[in-house]
């Protein structure tokens, strides 16, 4: 049952991180979603073969995770799951792409080669994004940005329901399935793992509708309280924004690896 | 199943993020007007339901492996259509936020992938025919059967979906018939088992709870529901209209209309001119391009595909190289520096 340990560890933690304050979980939550947003554009959108000009964009998670006191060997945690998929697909480009493209050293690598190291690169960069999002800001302000940059509150009011019984729903599963691990010591086959989910399903919609009777005794009119601050935005705010955009425009449009090799070559030289 | 930020371009990705956004959109319009008062405590504890019940898992027997249930048809079993499409779309957003499964920029190509093709396509032209055909009420084995089948096609249409949305966006150099018999019998495995858990499960309702299934609008008649072809038709022509304008910017390189037209004719172009202001229009563009040239994966012929990917030149690659170590020492050294910074303070 190491699995669903592991989901509930995950979601204490990112809750604990989302707690603390600093100076980027203090900006308003809907900056950092844009910023987020346009890094990931930004990676995406350059050549298939490009290695050496993406890795300058590692500043922007290097340099928030410090601003939002997120440890970076939680990213690797995420690697372990993102990269797997990844490497699937992308193995195969050395085999079918093997023209050689650049040559370092008098060795030449084939664009195969090239694609898969830059499929590695953006995987790395896009997961350490969306974890610094979603570990600065938490669930509830999350939503609360989302919810002002116009997405269906539908949506988000599902996505907060939806993080606080996961919570519940997983530590039920947990112990249900420990109640029957003691009792048995044979693999759970099909008959008792549909038994055991429709238990759980039948608790859970009983829940639901104890849920839905408190929520409407106490007022509820299809809106969920935002926690914590209001929304605000500052000029700290905009000037966070510009800065992580120019910033992105500019690695996008000069190859900064390139520049600093080619500096490097002359003081060698 | 889940895509990868990694695997796609920005024109493909922003394509199925308009797509996934429409349908939400007129989810939402439908679910406001929805008569179910307890929907959205439903639609949330189920969500969270779907979730934990994909950390568990079945072993199947003789085989070493193991299985778990697929969510989008047990959803739309139990919830309809469009409601089951919020429940996986957050099941979605959740599971690439908080475990990297499947990316921020992907989350539209998997909303689209295992929301849009299993509650609009699979359950409405698969499950419910197959079930209405039973009459009033149903035998199990047809409820079962009915659910395997939607399951498994729900499944290949998902895995259609990767493979033409990392063919199209080029990253992967897989040539496409390959990709194809790699995924669909995969898949084709993998829904079998997924569809023989959700029957299990289904078949459990059935009998504990038959009002939830028999209740709920999915058998009995409500012919207002249908194929929402006024969804489908909308979201297609929004996401021609974005993809024409994004691979518009991305020019410089056979999209698929060059493509084709490079076959038709084996040409590259419908015959450019080559006068110096064309060549000054193009580098400007170039230039200028937010997303300059995703070059389709290279052909098996080996056509020259990579048109204005430089000529190999020792010279520059090893600047690269240098300047890319180089970066990355820098980069390393900051974050190694900040950690230092915060520790003393860190700890608290």
């Amino acid at each position: 049952m190491s699995r669903i340990e592991t989901l509930l560890g995950e979601i204490h933690a990112l809750d604990a991180s989302a707690g603390q304050s600093t100076w980027l979980s203090r900006r308003d939550p809907r900056a950092l979603v844009l910023a987020t947003l346009a890094f990931i554009l930004t990676v995406v959108s350059f050549h298939r073969y490009t290695v050496a000009a993406l890795l300058p964009l590692a500043l922007f998670p290097v340099v928030l995770a410090h601003l939002g006191n997120i440890p970076l060997r939680r990213i690797g945690s995420k690697l372990k799951i993102a990269l797997p998929f990844a490497l699937m697909i992308g193995m195969f480009n050395p085999l079918s792409d093997p023209l050689p493209r650049v040559e370092v050293l008098g060795h030449a690598i084939s664009g195969g080669w090239l694609s898969l190291a830059s499929i590695l690169v953006r995987t790395i960069l896009t997961v350490a994004a969306a974890l610094i999002l979603i570990a600065c800001l938490g669930m509830p302000r999350l939503c609360a940005a989302l919810d002002r940059l116009g997405m269906p509150r539908i949506l988000t009011n599902q996505l907060l329901f939806m993080h606080r019984y996961l919570l519940l729903l997983a530590s039920e599963m947990q112990s249900m399935n420990l109640a029957r691990e003691l009792r048995s010591n044979k693999p759970m086959g099909l008959r008792i793992y549909a038994s055991l989910l429709g238990q759980l399903l039948l608790r859970v919609l009983e829940r639901a509708q104890r849920i839905h009777q408190a929520m409407l005794s106490r007022g509820f009119t299809g809106l969920m309280p935002v926690i914590g601050r209001p929304l605000a935005w500052q000029r700290q705010d905009t000037v966070f924004l510009a800065i992580c955009l120019v910033t992105f425009v500019w690695m996008r449009s000069a190859d900064l690896s390139a520049l600093l090799g080619h500096a490097l070559m002359k003081v060698l030289a | 199943m889940h895509m990868a930020d990694a695997l796609l371009s920005p024109a493909v990705g922003t394509t199925m993020w308009v797509a996934s956004a429409v349908t939400l959109a007129c989810c939402s319009k439908r679910l406001r007007k929805d008569p179910r008062d307890s929907l959205v405590p439903l639609m949330g504890v189920l969500g969270a339901f779907v979730f934990a019940a994909q950390m568990i898992n079945f072993t199947i027997p003789g085989t070493g492996s193991s299985g778990h249930i697929g969510g989008g048809i047990l959803l739309s079993i139990l919830l309809d259509g469009p409601a089951a499409f919020v429940v996986i779309a957050s099941v979605l957003t959740v599971q690439a936020l908080f475990f990297a499964d499947g990316g921020l920029l992907a989350l539209g190509a998997n909303i689209f992938n295992l929301g849009v093709l299993p509650c609009f396509i699979a359950y409405p032209l698969i499950y419910r025919p197959l079930v209405k055909a039973g009459g009033a009420t149903p035998s199990r084995s047809r409820l079962m059967f009915a659910t395997v089948f939607a399951t498994v096609i729900g499944l290949q249409l998902g895995a259609l979906g990767v493979v033409f949305e990392t063919h199209l966006s080029g990253i992967s150099s897989l040539p496409l018939d390959t990709f194809l018999l790699l995924m669909q019998p995969i898949h084709l495995a993998i829904g079998l088992v997924e569809g023989a858990a959700t029957a299990a499960l289904v078949a459990f309702i059935l009998q504990a709870r038959p009002d939830l299934i028999d209740g709920i609008p999915a058998v009995t008649a409500r012919s207002s529901v249908g194929f929402p072809t006024r969804i489908v038709a909308l979201f297609a022509v929004l996401s021609l209209a974005t993809g024409g304008v994004f691979s518009g910017f991305a020019s410089a390189h056979p999209d698929g209309l060059e493509w084709s037209i490079e076959q038709v004719t084996g040409k590259p172009e419908v015959e450019s001119e080559t006068t110096p202001v064309h060549q000054w229009l193009a580098q400007l563009q170039e230039r200028i391009a937010p997303m300059p040239d995703y070059a389709f994966p290279a052909q098996e012929s080996g056509k020259p595909a990579e048109a204005n990917w430089p000529a190999i030149d020792a010279g520059t690659s090893t600047a690269g190289v240098l300047g890319g170590l180089g970066t990355l020492v820098f980069v390393s050294a900051l974050a190694w520096l900040l950690r230092r910074r915060r520790a003393p303070s860190g700890t608290a």
